[in-house]
């Protein structure tokens, strides 16, 4: 295994373990609102968590917003480098394992922005309206 | 230049190719549910970055993902993250060589890690069963 590898593995671990904490948060709060009665993330109504009102009430915290934007990168990198890595094993060519490494990082750079983008201007809309 | 080894099973390898203990099936039910939610959370980071447009638009985005299929599969996807995530921990704590026990002589009868890791692993099964089970209870909004 190259030092590239091995730092890219170290990495995906690191991201997981990142995940583990926010996605773990973001579970709960989606998913165990009622049960974990989280009505202090979930203001307007604890059993709707989609509820636009609570939507904008996790908007407007600096914490969910920069939360969401490191489970996103964290996401998008341990996904796709996993991905990456079991596409690598079945044994593609030179050229192919290229192409999915530049495929899967342009995957990654895109959707990062985008839900970047969502992020902060979403806070902006609820802290507006 | 790393060396490439011939991968002759392919796929079919996650599941036959041998006289497997339980941790080589919990491997391949990893691979399955990353690439589950992996799947998920492409699409998650689209549908939900409609927030940004304002209510209008997050709710014509849930509307469009409101039928009963979206939230049991919604329901898969916390189901696959909890044992995905029970199961990830495990094998961190394995690879940093936490649960493997010590190295010492091979004499007989033989002690292998697998068997030092095993009670972690029943552990952390139960701990997602528990969490499947929790979210299950929300689901069907017991």
């Amino acid at each position: 295994m190259s030092w590239r590898d091995t730092s890219l593995w170290t990495w995906h671990v690191i991201a997981g373990l990142v995940i583990l904490i926010l996605l773990g948060l973001h579970m709960g709060v989606m998913h165990l609102s009622a049960v974990l009665h989280l009505s202090g993330l979930n203001p307007a109504d604890v059993d709707n968590p989609l509820d636009w009102r609570n939507v904008a009430f996790r908007a407007k915290q600096v914490f969910f917003m920069i939360s969401y934007v490191v489970l996103l990168g964290a996401g998008l990198f341990h996904g796709l480098y996993g991905l990456r890595n079991i596409l690598l094993e079945l044994g593609p060519g030179p050229g192919a394992r290229r192409a999915i490494g530049s495929l899967l990082l342009a995957v990654g750079v895109v959707l990062f922005v985008i839900g970047t983008w969502a992020a902060v201007v979403a806070r902006t809309t609820a802290l507006a309206g | 230049m790393a060396r490439v080894y011939p991968n002759r099973l392919g796929i079919k390898g996650w599941v036959v190719g041998g006289r497997w203990g339980v941790e080589r099936y919990l491997y391949t039910l990893h691979r399955l549910t990353g690439l589950g939610i992996l799947t998920y959370f492409l699409l998650h980071v689209v549908v939900t970055s409609s927030r940004a447009f304002g209510p209008a638009s997050w709710q014509r985005a849930m509307a469009a993902v409101g039928a009963p299929i979206f939230h049991f599969g919604e329901f898969l996807v916390f189901a696959a993250f909890a044992f995905h995530a029970a199961n990830g921990l495990r094998l961190v704590l394995v690879e940093l060589g936490v649960l493997t026990g010590k190295a010492e002589e091979p004499v007989y009868p033989y002690k292998s890690s697998l068997n030092v890791q095993r009670p972690f692993m029943v552990v952390m099964m139960i701990a997602a069963a528990v969490l499947i089970g929790l979210g299950g209870w929300e689901f069907l909004g017991l």
